[in-house]
């Protein structure tokens, strides 16, 4: 397991061995517990494949989540309960949104670049925190999950979990594919080196407006997700704290390597599920482990991995 | 009508001077070490409790602002000493995450010790009630106060930047910290005095407030925010840019709350009016940050490229 992909796979071999363990141990809420990290895990790997292959620094990431658990709610209360459907106006409708605001965000760079995509965050937020019709501030409670194929396959927590492994092994070897091929050198390139990008003939900005909105539209897959996970859709979803904790995800998973925001993104879940146990004051121990991870690991978890594994080896 | 309008520009003003109050702080420890610091917000916070808390004691709302002020600022060369001079050399991204989880120990710090529940700072007696402005506009004499102690404070800091030595030496750090540092300026130095004063200046702005506003957990984040879009507005690292993008903020958040719907009413019907006023609201602000980085995607008043 000395590459990110071996390693990749090895987890995912755990994550599919995992239901029938917990059904047999008798901790059904685990199984919750698992279907959350693999779907933060999938909002963290897209956040990655701009944020670690591009230096595009998205602070408002939560948006397409936000979008993609709207385009269950919103449709759901019309009537339309079919997840192809759902999922399908969830990658447009994050699409259309990644096109119009990274066209504009991408004028900027740096600090500019995170600020800006904060406040399109912001406005997508402030939208559907006024939209009273859909619940408005208080949320809006989904009548169940959505159905396939007219029928509710994903009702129970066991199938779900695997359509979520399912979604999360596709987008993984899909983001994987997508970093090696031409495209994804020219990303890895404009993040190195922009003017000697240009100066070899290509021009950055379509290439990272069109990773911006992949990974907008995989950020909504995950929103579909959630949606259903939770079967409730609010617009905290989408605050800065939010985005916030996905750029957390990645960076102490490890940014740049795909593997890592799953591990970022199963540490932070975990951690979330295990410290309120011990205490009120959980986020205190939180706070204290974020700022040790950022001062004493290089590289974050997958960073960490790989020095142990390298003085295994040693 | 008018006097609404007054009434509302006054409020804006109050509140850009005390965003600039914030910002000041954030934009000299940005300009000049190039560290984004997103536990800023927290220490506004902390000067609200700080003058709180010392109001409380002392009984005197002066004597709590005079004991508030030194407080923030050993609270802010603290933090600098234990976290941040770590951080200096590391890219945003951690910067971003490391302060981050401060702001998480800080806000759950600050439960711990005053509880969950907002404190209340009663105004002094000697700043409480109204003036007479023009015709049968009265304004609150505390809110003429804030804008007054933030005015002379902005024109204090223009002399100290622009005057002093060590203004000097914090505008060349912000434009070219490498040099200033290769010309034999303790940089690191100038900003642990950079980073106490930004503290102090927070801590100020959240005691100045403390008794027109509940002094809660999460008013550092909402502020937070705030300032980030006032110094990028401006350009990071200009005092200058900061005042005129807070002023700017503060009147387009509160003139946009009020007279937004009412603008909307002589084009839509009253319930589409309300609707969409609701919406566009909170928007105002960051459809004017969208819309400034379009045009000069490095802000107003660039520094640094």
């Amino acid at each position: 397991m000395r590459t990110p992909t071996a390693l990749a796979i090895a987890v995912f071999g755990l994550l599919a061995v995992l239901p029938p363990l917990f059904l047999l141990a008798g901790e059904p809420f685990l199984l919750v517990i698992a279907i959350r990290v693999m779907i933060f895990a999938i909002a963290a790997v897209s956040l990655d494949l701009i944020l670690g292959y591009g230096a595009m620094v998205s602070f408002g990431h939560a948006a397409f989540i936000g979008i993609g658990a709207y385009a269950v709610a919103i449709p759901a209360s019309h009537g339309v309960t079919d997840l192809f459907a759902q999922t399908l106006i969830a990658i447009v409708a994050s699409c259309l949104f990644a096109l119009a605001t990274g066209a504009i965000s991408l004028r900027t760079k740096g600090v500019y670049f995170i600020m800006i995509t904060l406040a399109f965050g912001q406005m997508a937020f402030f939208v559907m925190v006024s939209l009273a019709a859909y619940g408005g501030d208080d949320g809006i409670t989904l009548p169940g999950r959505s159905t396939l194929f007219g029928a509710p396959l994903i009702a129970n927590n066991f199938a779900f979990f695997y359509v979520v492994l399912t979604c999360l092994v596709g987008l993984y070897f899909l983001s994987h594919a997508l970093t090696r091929s031409r495209f994804g050198r020219v990303i890895r390139a404009s993040r190195e080196n922009p003017i000697r990008v240009q100066s070899v003939g290509f021009s950055p900005f379509p290439y990272q407006l069109t990773a911006y909105a992949i990974s907008g539209a995989m950020a909504g897959v995950a929103g579909v997700l959630l949606a259903n996970q939770a079967e409730f859709v609010s617009p905290a979803y989408m605050s800065w704290q939010r985005s916030g904790e996905l750029i957390a995800m990645v960076v102490v998973g490890g940014t740049g390597t795909l593997i890592g925001p799953i591990l970022g993104a199963a540490g932070f879940i975990l951690l979330e599920e295990w410290l309120p146990a011990l205490s009120e004051h959980w986020k205190l121990g939180f706070g204290v482990i974020l700022v040790l991870i950022v001062l004493y690991t290089r590289g974050g978890l997958y960073g960490f991995y790989r020095r142990v594994m390298g003085s295994a080896r040693a | 009508m008018l006097n609404l309008f007054l009434l509302q520009v006054l409020n804006g003003i109050q509140f850009g001077i005390l965003l600039f109050l914030v910002a000041a702080g954030l934009t000299l420890v940005f300009g000049v070490m190039n560290f984004i610091n997103l536990a800023h917000g927290v220490q506004y916070m902390v000067g609200a409790y700080l003058a709180a808390a010392f109001v409380a004691y002392t009984g005197n709302f002066y004597l709590g602002l005079l004991l508030a002020l030194p407080a923030a600022l050993m609270f802010g060369l603290l933090l600098e000493f234990l976290i941040f001079r770590r951080l200096y050399e590391r890219d945003h991204l951690d910067q971003v995450l490391a302060t981050f989880g401060v702001i998480l120990i800080i806000n759950e710090g600050v439960k711990i010790i005053w509880g969950a529940a907002p404190l209340s700072v009663p105004i002094p007696d000697s700043l409480s009630g109204s003036l007479p402005l023009i015709g049968n506009l009265r304004y609150a004499i505390y809110r003429l106060a804030i804008i007054g102690a933030g005015l002379a404070t902005a024109l204090g800091l223009y002399l100290l930047i622009n005057h002093t030595r060590i203004g000097m030496r914090v505008r060349a750090g912000a434009s070219n910290s490498p040099m200033v540092s290769a010309l034999g300026v303790d940089i690191h130095r100038l900003f642990m005095i950079l980073f106490g004063f930004g503290a102090m200046l927070a801590g100020f702005a959240g005691a100045m407030v403390s008794p027109i506003l509940s002094v809660d957990p999460g008013m550092g984040d909402s502020v937070l925010i705030l300032t980030f879009v006032v110094i990028v507005i401006g350009g990071i690292g200009s005092i200058r840019g900061a005042f005129v993008a807070a002023i700017l903020v503060g009147l387009v958040d509160t003139v946009g709350r009020t007279f937004g719907p009412i603008v909307l009413r002589l084009l839509l019907d009253p319930s589409a009016a309300a609707q969409t006023g609701r919406t566009l609201a909170p928007m105002l602000i960051y459809i004017l940050m969208a819309a400034i980085l379009y045009f000069r995607p490095s802000g107003l008043f660039r520094t640094r490229g």
